[in-house]
């Protein structure tokens, strides 16, 4: 349920930025992530320099490598190579949420199986909300147009309000992108290098000035589980 | 329209990129990251990415200024509530909806 109204806004958002619904469908099964996908969109719509694709994907998607070292340590040692080759395509928020809660060493099977649904589902929804675009009024395509970021605030607040230096980290990220949207030369950085500016910058003050604690690891996890059921 | 070569070779590139962030660290990296600074690093940054990409976006992301506004802030509302994600998403294109109906109405 999660990640279908996700992939819908996400269709929605796609159309509405220029993208036929075929070409929408086709940017959700190729990546099954949600915020790269929505920064990925501007840059083929907007003509943007291939490697603006490349940078902005590699930040933003990094919390995946993450996950694939977590999701990594739980696997059998007896999975083959090419089946972790395979598997890794899987490896979204709701997938590592689940695989990362068994006890047992995961098999390639068993994430086969965890695979499956999540990408049947994302691009499903994504077909959904890209023909919903084209069909639906004005003021509805509108007024969903809000979606994706209303969930993205959804997913920070809860954190930001148990953990300080989240919600002063968030702060910093939001405040460094409106100046890059408002003073008017930094307004020239286009938005895919203006997004890892903000974020790489925040980040790397708060790891130095307040990194996690040493046995946060685990909490870390938790935190990137409650997530994983809603976003991808 | 974009040109559908033209949207394939960005369509590699970015599938390219995603999944080999997944796929190496599953392939290379079979020991936890030792690294605290690196660790916490990979706990922020997603928080600050999805930040960066909501401020100042989502104040455009509507027909008005007003409407995304009012729509922002029953998001901020609803998600200091702890509501769930698609309650908080729900909330949020219901204020614009309405908002713009009475803004369509009044001018």
């Amino acid at each position: 349920m999660g990640y279908l109204s996700v992939s819908f806004a996400f269709g929605i958002f796609a159309v509405g930025a220029g993208m036929t619904v075929w070409q929408a469908i086709l940017v959700s099964l190729a990546n099954v992530t949600s915020a790269g996908q929505l920064a990925g969109v501007p840059i083929i719509t907007g003509g943007l320099p291939l490697i603006e694709m490349v940078l902005t994907q590699f930040v933003i998607n990094l919390r995946y490598s993450l996950m694939s070292v977590s999701v990594s340590q739980k696997m059998s040692p007896k999975v083959k190579v090419w089946h972790r080759i395979v598997v890794a395509f899987g490896v979204t928020d709701e997938i590592f949420g689940v695989a990362i809660s068994q006890k047992d060493e995961l098999e390639t099977p068993y994430l086969l199986g965890l695979m499956a649904t999540p990408i049947l589902g994302w691009t499903l929804g994504t077909a959904l909300g890209a023909l919903a675009g084209d069909i639906l009024p004005g003021i509805v395509v509108s007024a969903l147009g809000i979606a994706l970021y209303a969930m993205f605030v959804a997913i920070i607040i809860p954190p930001a309000k148990k953990d300080h230096p989240v919600a002063f980290c968030c702060l910093l990220a939001m405040a460094l992108s409106a100046a890059f949207r408002y003073i008017p030369f930094l307004s020239s950085v286009s938005s895919g290098i203006s997004i890892i500016i903000c974020a790489l910058v925040s980040g790397l003050l708060f790891a130095w000035i307040a990194p996690i604690p040493e046995e946060k690891g685990s909490e870390g996890k938790d935190r990137a589980d409650e997530e994983g059921t809603v976003a991808t | 329209m974009i040109r559908t070569d033209v949207f394939f070779l960005y369509l590699v590139v970015m599938a390219g990129v995603t999944y080999l962030i997944r796929m190496l660290p599953l392939l290379l990296c079979r020991e936890k990251i030792k690294s605290r600074f690196i660790r916490s690093l990979l706990y922020y940054i997603p928080y600050a990415v999805l930040s960066a990409m909501t401020i100042p976006a989502i104040f455009y992301s509507t027909g008005y200024l007003l409407s995304a506004s009012l729509g922002l802030a029953v998001a901020v509302v609803l998600s200091l509530l702890e509501k769930k994600l698609l309650t908080v998403a729900v909330g949020a294109c219901s204020t614009v909806f309405i908002v713009e109906c009475v803004i369509r109405y009044l001018l």
